[in-house]
């Protein structure tokens, strides 16, 4: 037996006073110093024997002096990386209600699959005939989200929800173009509640943004658009169910009255997990729409990406799909990579992006389709919305709500008319959150109300986890409203850092580590 | 379904508690008839062992780059990736984070970023780096229009040894906004007068080395003559690897640098996800499109970061962003910056000569098969073989005897001229056995 005389099982007596700690670390939260003030210029920790002498065939471009990049050892870069870990909030951590992100459960079944030789480690340009498999992917992807859509066609290759939006507005300027309108329909119609992604994608194409005001229920009303209809319109950009998170009760009125306009309606669908398996873009009227596989179809958010963004299209839109995408005849599927070898009948309006598209994202997105079913997606999206409207309840006699009059889809919408006169803001409420073990909702968007909180709970919470949020925020709010101005002002109190200066961040922009300059010798 | 925690009780509680009893009651604003009543037509949810199932079939009727003598390059390339890098990345506080808006829990996010921007400013030799863009096609895209910001004009040139790929991203992209572009003729051997397009009118000049057909070009005198009619230069390469062994283009005064950054801790995938990096020189910051990741303090005055200058992204300027993008390419960056970390300068510097190595002994080799002639004058790691038959054609053929040899000219530039040409890469994970097989089986084909 060990020796255990002398070992305390209890905290000595004496003052419970608590510390600062010598070293600023606070137990398993340690100050991590960058890269460059731990490692060595003749670091590595990776080992590569040096090659057999050769002759050079860099020419005059071989590279002359140092890079000036530090290598750390593997057990340091370990470390190093380990401690960045903790210092970061991701959905396993907790509830991550980030309104219009969409952060649901990421399944590790589908980062194995993700990882599987014949997926990761074949080349987008090695010879066809040693990929089908691949194909196989994109069309089963494919077939998935034309289902899903019920739309007739999809191009895969964009790369997130922007790049989607930008890809549905080329197609859609290109079949303007194919009429002969091109001159004349350059303008957007985007609502005001928009993502900022809509009208800067408009923009990126060199269309004009006409705004589209929002209705006091939060949502666009069809007289509203007619009014701003005429032979200068392109296109709308309406998200939907929209960044309130509302179904747009007039949607298919309005994809009717852009119709008659010769116009196109393109359809936001970053919010399509509302609504997968309850009903259908193409029974709406959509022309184009995105999706965010990193949303609706759960592949990891990756602390701000990779996504994909594929874009369903209409009848009218698809013969304009880029390249490349894949085309089955006599059941034999062929990638098509150049305009010139399109079948018959279509105009493709040029190419999005090098190779095929996020083939890792389609893996995944695939397995999250497969595991779910066609019942397990529409329970996921019942239970999205459920979740929502539940904590909504939970809430609404304490937060205010700017548009009640509408059921709320996936998220929650509150603005800070409640928090008047209290002295606390919706960031302040957001960082005290933090303090409570969650991640902060969406704050400040949409921009059409006041202090926005967009809360998403997504279809990943249980009623227990949904039950002690609801619970959090009330006793949150109760707070905020009974003067303990203090919690929420200088919140966060507990997080890893506290409250950070954005603003001497963007007035004295340092954007990379620089060498300190030699400490200066005493004045004489 | 194993994802989905509430119970059939919680659902009825739940719908009580909010006052309707039926989920199809908040889906009331949904236009008559348009709700869906039945399951769409496809199959029910399956078990993690179907799934697997299925997904591993397709996956074993594909060609592993892993599984044979492996030698295509062209825009992405197999590398070895230590393993501790992918199990990094997978932590779940990396894994399940997004953008970080709130940096007091999202420091290590915010770390790396600002770690990844000091490891591309410093390989490109540039004063400042974004935070990613999705790839180094589409941050090519961006940089001509930055250029067009910059200078006010509307007109870019693109090298002939530009990735026809990138080269049709910039058209497409440049056509749906009106602006001009002048590309250049395919230019197998780095001969092209890219000097005597350039005039007031132009904004940038677009130039990659190592380009398409693994020359490496000088980029000083374009620059020079860019700089004396007001335009700008933007560099671009697909193998970051090259920057362990070649001049940077920010000691060639380029303004703008975007490159593919796969090579460095990211794997094949088929294309994607990739990581774009872009980096600039700083006066042009603010044109900059995408993430940037800035230092600050906190209340505490402690050193932390933050996503910064986001007065030029589309959350706050709409219309007059500099760019649509938001999600970028996150873990693709992670990836990126620990295999980056690990090799240091020191071990890039080994990876890149033993990449060059390689390279030039498989070029020596290949001169000496009959039929087959190395047309570079200088390369990295890829180089461009002139073939006595259709290389498209010895391709098949050396697929069949299971050799991945090269990407045909003609599968990126059908129909000009260039069906006698292979590009053939050669990283680290070649052997002598696999330049072996290649040139062997290369000598039967031809
Ligand atoms: C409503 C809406 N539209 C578009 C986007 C853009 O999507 P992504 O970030 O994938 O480019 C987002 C996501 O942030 C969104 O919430």
């Amino acid at each position: 037996m060990l020796n255990r005389q002398g070992r305390p099982t209890q905290a000595g007596e004496g003052e419970s006073q608590r510390h600062e700690t010598f070293t600023g670390n606070k137990a398993l939260q340690q100050i991590e110093p960058l890269i460059f003030e731990i490692g060595h210029h003749e670091t590595t920790g990776v080992d590569i024997d040096k090659p057999a002498p050769f002759k050079s065939r860099l020419g005059k471009h071989a590279r002359q002096g140092e890079i000036g990049l530090p290598g750390l050892s593997e057990p340091e870069a370990m470390r190093h990386y380990v401690r960045l870990s903790q210092k970061n909030y991701g959905i396993d951590t907790g509830l991550f209600p980030l309104g219009s992100c969409t952060m649901k459960h990421n399944a590790r079944l589908n980062e194995k699959v993700a990882r599987l030789p014949g997926f990761s480690d074949v080349h987008p340009l090695q010879p066809v005939s040693t990929v089908p498999g691949a194909l196989d992917v994109m069309l089963e992807l494919a077939r998935y989200l034309m289902t899903l859509t019920g739309m007739p066609a999809v191009a895969l290759s964009p790369k997130a929800g922007a790049h989607g939006e930008a890809c549905g507005m080329m197609a859609i300027k290109a079949a303007i173009a194919a009429k002969g309108e091109g001159a004349t329909r350059n303008v957007v119609l985007v609502p005001e509640s928009a993502h900022g992604t809509n009208p800067a994608t408009a923009a990126l194409i060199g269309f004009s943004v006409k705004a589209v005001p929002a209705r006091p229920d939060g949502t666009v009303a069809v007289e509203d658009v007619k009014a701003l209809l005429g032979p200068d319109v392109a296109a709308i950009m309406l998200t939907n169910p929209n960044t309130c998170g509302i179904f747009e009760p007039q949607i298919v009125e309005i994809a009717a009255a852009m119709h008659e306009a010769g116009a196109y309606f393109y359809c936001d669908g970053a919010n399509f997990n509302a609504i997968v398996g309850k009903a259908r873009p193409g029974d709406l009227g959509v022309d184009a729409m995105h999706i965010n596989l990193h949303k609706t179809f759960s592949t990891p958010h990756g602390g701000g990406g990779p996504g994909a963004g594929p874009v369903v299209l209409s009848e009218r839109l698809a013969p304009y799909a880029p390249v490349p995408f894949i085309y089955v005849e006599g059941g034999k599927a062929r990638l098509v990579e150049h305009k010139a070898d399109a079948p018959e009948g279509n105009d493709p309006f040029g190419r999005m992006t090098a190779f095929h598209g996020q083939m890792g994202m389609y893996v995944r997105a695939l397995a999250y389709m497969l595991s779910h079913g066609a019942d397990g997606m529409k329970q996921a999206s019942e239970d999205a919305v459920l979740n929502a409207n539940y904590i909504r309840a939970g809430l609404a006699d304490l937060m205010s709500l700017p548009f009640p009059d509408h059921p709320s889809m996936h998220e929650a919408l509150f603005d800070d008319d409640w928090l008047k006169g209290t002295g606390v803001t919706t960031l302040d409420f957001a960082k005290a959150m933090i303090d409570e073990g969650y991640h902060p909702m969406t704050v400040y968007f949409p921009l059409v109300v006041h202090g926005a909180m967009l809360i998403e709970p997504t279809e990943s919470e249980s009623k227990a986890s949904l039950d002690l949020f609801i619970a959090t925020l009330r006793d949150l709010a109760i707070a905020a409203k009974g003067n303990d101005k203090s919690r929420f002002t200088a919140a966060p109190h507990h997080a890893p850092m506290r409250r950070l200066d954005e603003t001497r961040a963007a007035r004295q922009p340092v954007l990379k580590w620089e060498k300190p300059a030699p400490v200066k010798e005493a004045a004489e | 379904m194993r994802y989905l925690p509430l119970t059939e009780t919680d659902r009825e509680d739940m719908l009580a508690r909010i006052g309707v009893t039926d989920v199809d009651a908040l889906f009331s604003d949904v236009p008559n008839g348009k709700l869906l009543k039945e399951p769409l037509d496809l199959p029910r949810a399956k078990g993690e062992l179907e799934v697997e199932r299925i997904l591993g079939r397709m996956s074993a009727k594909n060609t592993a780059a892993g599984s044979v003598p492996f030698f295509v390059g062209a825009g992405a390339y197999k590398h070895h990736v230590p393993a501790t890098v992918d199990h990094l990345i997978q932590r779940s506080e990396f894994l399940t984070s997004y953008t970080p808006y709130q940096p007091e829990i999202a420091q290590g996010t915010l770390q790396y970023l600002f770690e990844f921007q000091t490891q591309v400013a410093a390989l490109t030799g540039m004063e400042v780096a974004n935070a990613s863009m999705y790839d180094g096609s589409t941050g090519t895209a961006e940089a001509v229009l930055m250029a067009h910001r910059v200078t006010k004009r509307r007109k870019a040139v693109l090298s002939g040894g530009l990735h026809p790929h990138y080269i049709q991203v910039v058209e497409t992209l440049s056509e749906m906004a009106n602006d001009e572009v002048v590309a250049l003729k395919p230019d197998v051997r780095a001969t092209e007068d890219i000097l005597a397009a350039i005039d007031d009118s132009v904004s940038c000049v677009v130039v990659q080395s190592p380009d398409v057909f693994g020359n490496l070009r000088d980029l000083k005198p374009i620059a020079e003559k860019a700089h004396a009619h007001g335009a700008l230069l933007i560099a671009v390469f697909t193998e970051v690897v090259s920057l362990g062994a070649v001049v940077p283009p920010g000691a060639q005064d380029a303004d703008i640098v975007v490159g593919e950054g796969q090579s460095i801790g990211n794997a094949l995938n088929f294309g994607g996800p990739y990581v774009g990096l872009f980096a600039a020189k700083s006066k042009y910051i603010r044109q900059m499109p995408g993430r940037l990741c800035g230092e600050t303090v906190d209340a505490d005055g402690r050193r932390g970061f933050v996503l910064t200058l986001s007065t030029r992204e589309q959350h706050i300027r709409r219309d007059k962003a500099t760019s649509n993008i938001c999600t970028n390419s996150g873990l693709c960056v992670l990836a990126f910056t620990i295999h980056m970390t690990l090799l240091g300068q020191a071990g890039l510097t080994r990876l890149a000569e033993v990449n060059h190595a390689n390279a030039v002994k498989l070029a020596d080799a290949l001169s000496g098969v009959k039929g087959a002639e190395v047309l570079n004058e200088s390369f990295f790691n890829e180089f461009t073989v002139k073939l006595a038959k259709p290389a498209a054609e010895v391709a098949e053929a050396l697929a069949a005897k299971g050799i991945l040899a090269g990407v045909p000219v003609s599968r990126l530039l059908p129909g000009a001229g260039l069906d006698d040409l292979l590009v053939v890469a050669n990283t680290e994970v070649n052997t002598d056995e696999d330049r072996a097989a290649f040139v062997a089986a290369l000598a039967e084909v031809l």
